[in-house]
C-alpha cells in the first residue's frame, strides 16, 4: 500500500537535481535503487562521488533510520550498515513539499539471493558466518538488526562480503522491534515474542538459509515448529545442519558467536566423516583386491601342481615302459 | 517517572453503515476526549465500494488516527503497523505541541534542522517505548466480516504479541457489533493479554445491522476517565526539558 506521495517519488526522472535545503548540497539521480516500506533509494551523482539516496514521505522514518546510521559510524571498523554522508530536505519545485532525505554511501554488490543462485549453494554457510560476525558486533553495540532478510543483505566483494542495508528495523535491545517481515519473525511462526534480543536476530538467520536451501514459497500453518523441522529433514543440506538450526529457531543461543561456533563446528564434522568415509572405502577396496591377487596366487599353484602331476604321470608310464619292453 | 496513558479505538470493518448516528461525528467526538479513532478496512477478493472507502477514510481523518485498506490476508502485519504507527503520531502531535511552547507558534519539527530532529525523534521513540497503551478493538460481525472473523483473530493475538514486546504496559479490550442485545457488545473486558480471546471468538454469531456510529459512541464510555493526554505533558514536561 502505497500513498500518492511515495509514488510520485519511485518515479523520478534520471537527471533530477535533488538540492538540499540545509547543507545545500546537489545530487544527480542517475536510476533507482529499490523500494520498501516507508522510501525510495536511487543511484546519483555528487560532488562526493557515486552514492545512495534515499527519499521519504515519512519524516519519522528518515529521522529514526539517520539515528542509528549516525550510531553505526562511530563503530568505526566493521560492515555493519552504510556510512551516512548527508541528512536533509528537498523542496521539490512540482509538489512545492519539503521531502526529507538522506544520502548514504553506496555499495556495490549483488543482493544475497541473486548471489547464491549464481554461485552455488556452498556460498551459503559462509555468507551466514560472515554475517553471524557482524550481527555479534552489532549486538556487542546494544543493538539489534530486526528486519534481517535476504533482501536486506548485499553480497559486496571482491571478496564477497556480506553487508547489511536498511537499518529501518534496527531496535535498542529491550525495546520492541520496530520493523519486520512475517517469515523472518519468530512472532510470526508463533516462537517467541518480538522483544529485541540477540536470539530474535538469531532465528531471522536460520529462516534464511532455510529460504536459501529450499527456495519455496513459505507460509506458516498449524503448528510453526514442527513445520520448519519437516522442511528441515526434506533437505539434503539443511539436515547436516539440523541441530544448529533447531538450537537457534528455539531460541536457545544468546549470542550469535555461538551460533557461529557450532555452524563451524558442524563443518569441520561433516568435512571430517566425509574423509573418514572415504578412507574406510579406500581400505576395503585395498583388502578386496588383495583378495582377489591371493585366489590368483592359489589358483596358479594348483595348475603347477597338476602340470607337474601329469609330466609325472607321463615320465613314469614311459619309464615303465621302457624297463618293460 | 510517571507516563500518561495512549488511548486509541482500533475499528474493524469490510463497509458502510446503515444504522444510527454518522460514526464520522462519532469519530470526532472521540478526538475531543483525547482518544484516537483508527480505521482498517478488510476487503474479501475485490475492491470496497466508493461510500465505504470514503466513510473509513472519514472516520481515521476525524478521529485524528490512521486508516489502511487491506485484503484479510495482509491483516496481522497491517493492524500491528497502524496502531504503532498511530501512537507514533500522536505523541509527535504531543511533542511538536511543546515544542511550540519553546520556539513559538509557527515552528514545527520540520522547521528544525535534521541534527536536531534526530534528538526529538529519539525522545519520541523513547516515549512510545515506555507509554502505556489502551486499545479498545471495535470489530464489525454484520453480514460478510464473518468469513473474515478468523483472521481478525489473528491480527488480534499478533497484536498483542507486538505491543507485549514494549516496556511500557498495555491494556486491550475487545468489542463487537451489532451485538445480541444492544448496539454493541462487550467481548473481552480491560486485560493486558489478549489470549482469552481464543476462547471467546468461536461464539460469536454475525449478521443483522451495521450500527458503526451507536458502536463508537458507547465504546468511548469505556475508556476509565482518570488520565487525559494533557496529562501526559505534564508528567513528562521535566523530562522533556531535560533531554532537549
Amino acid at each position: 500500500m502505497m500513498n500518492h506521495t511515495l509514488k510520485g517519488l519511485c518515479n523520478l526522472r534520471a537527471g533530477t537535481v535533488v538540492t538540499g535545503k540545509w547543507h545545500h548540497q546537489s545530487y544527480k539521480l542517475l536510476k533507482p535503487l529499490g523500494h520498501g516500506a516507508n522510501g525510495v533509494v536511487y543511484l546519483a551523482e555528487s560532488m562526493k562521488g557515486i552514492v545512495a539516496l534515499k527519499l521519504s514521505d515519512n519524516s519519522e522514518a528518515v529521522t529514526s533510520e539517520v539515528n542509528v546510521l549516525r550510531r553505526f559510524s562511530k563503530v568505526q571498523g566493521v560492515a555493519l550498515g552504510p556510512s551516512l554522508l548527508d541528512v536533509d530536505d528537498w523542496v521539490t519545485p512540482l509538489m512545492k513539499k519539503h521531502i526529507p532525505f538522506y544520502v548514504m554511501e553506496y555499495i556495490k554488490g549483488e543482493d544475497f539471493s541473486t548471489f547464491i543462485r549464481k554461485r552455488g549453494k556452498e556460498w551459503i554457510v559462509i555468507l551466514l558466518l560472515q554475517l553471524l560476525s557482524a550481527l555479534d558486533k552489532l549486538h556487542q553495540e546494544g543493538w539489534v538488526f530486526g528486519d534481517l532478510k535476504p533482501e536486506n543483505l548485499l553480497v559486496a566483494g571482491p571478496p564477497p562480503t556480506v553487508r547489511l542495508l536498511d537499518v529501518g528495523g534496527t531496535t535498542l535491545q529491550g525495546r520492541a522491534i520496530k520493523e519486520f517481515t512475517e517469515l523472518y519473525d519468530r512472532g510470526y511462526w508463533g516462537l517467541g515474542s518480538r522483544k529485541a534480543e540477540p536470539s530474535y536476530d538469531l532465528f531471522a538467520v536460520a529462516m534464511i538459509m532455510i529460504q536459501s536451501c529450499c527456495p519455496i514459497k513459505l507460509e506458516r500453518k498449524g503448528d510453526g515448529r514442527h513445520q520448519l523441522i519437516s522442511i528441515i529433514q526434506a533437505d539434503g543440506m539443511l539436515r547436516k545442519y539440523q541441530a544448529v538450526l533447531m538450537k537457534a529457531i528455539d531460541g536457545k543461543y544468546k549470542r550469535a558467536s555461538e551460533m557461529k561456533q557450532d555452524l563451524l563446528a558442524t563443518i569441520h564434522r561433516s568435512a571430517h566423516s566425509h574423509s573418514k568415509q572415504r578412507a574406510s572405502k579406500k581400505t576395503t577396496q585395498k583388502s578386496q583386491r588383495s583378495k582377489k591377487r591371493k585366489r590368483g596366487k592359489a589358483k596358479s599353484v594348483v595348475e603347477t601342481a597338476l602340470i607337474i602331476a601329469v609330466l609325472l604321470c607321463a615320465y613314469a608310464i614311459y619309464v615303465y615302459h621302457q624297463i618293460l619292453p | 517517572m510517571r507516563k500518561g496513558t495512549l488511548r486509541q479505538i482500533l475499528l474493524i470493518t469490510d463497509g458502510c453503515s446503515n444504522h444510527g448516528e454518522d460514526p464520522i461525528a462519532m469519530a470526532a467526538l472521540a478526538k475531543e476526549q483525547g482518544i484516537t479513532v483508527n480505521v482498517i478496512g478488510v476487503l474479501d477478493q475485490d475492491t470496497i465500494d466508493e461510500s465505504g472507502l470514503r466513510e473509513i477514510e472519514g472516520i481515521a481523518l476525524s478521529g485524528g488516527g490512521i486508516s489502511q485498506v487491506v485484503y484479510a490476508k495482509q491483516l496481522s502485519q497491517t493492524v500491528q503497523m497502524v496502531t504503532r504507527k498511530a501512537m507514533t503520531q500522536t505523541l509527535q502531535g504531543v511533542v511538536n505541541k511543546e515544542l511550540k511552547q519553546i520556539l513559538g507558534p509557527d515552528v514545527s519539527l520540520e522547521d528544525l534542522p535534521p541534527e536536531k530532529r534526530g534528538e526529538v525523534m529519539e525522545v519520541v521513540d523513547e516515549l512510545g517505548e515506555t507509554v502505556e497503551l489502551e486499545v479498545l478493538i471495535l470489530i464489525d460481525t454484520s453480514g460478510s466480516m464473518k468469513t473474515k472473523l478468523p483472521t481478525v483473530k489473528e491480527a488480534l493475538l499478533d497484536l498483542s504479541l507486538s505491543l507485549n514486546a514494549r516496556i511500557g504496559d498495555n491494556r486491550f479490550a475487545v468489542f463487537v457489533f451489532p451485538g445480541k442485545r444492544g448496539n454493541v457488545e462487550k467481548i473481552v473486558d480491560w486485560t493486558p493479554k489478549m489470549e482469552e480471546l481464543s476462547t471467546v471468538f468461536p461464539k460469536l454469531t454475525s449478521g443483522g445491522l451495521t450500527p458503526t456510529g451507536p458502536a463508537l459512541r458507547e465504546a468511548l464510555t469505556y475508556f476509565e476517565r482518570k488520565r487525559s493526554l494533557r496529562s501526559l505533558i505534564r508528567d513528562d514536561e521535566s523530562y522533556f526539558e531535560g533531554s532537549m
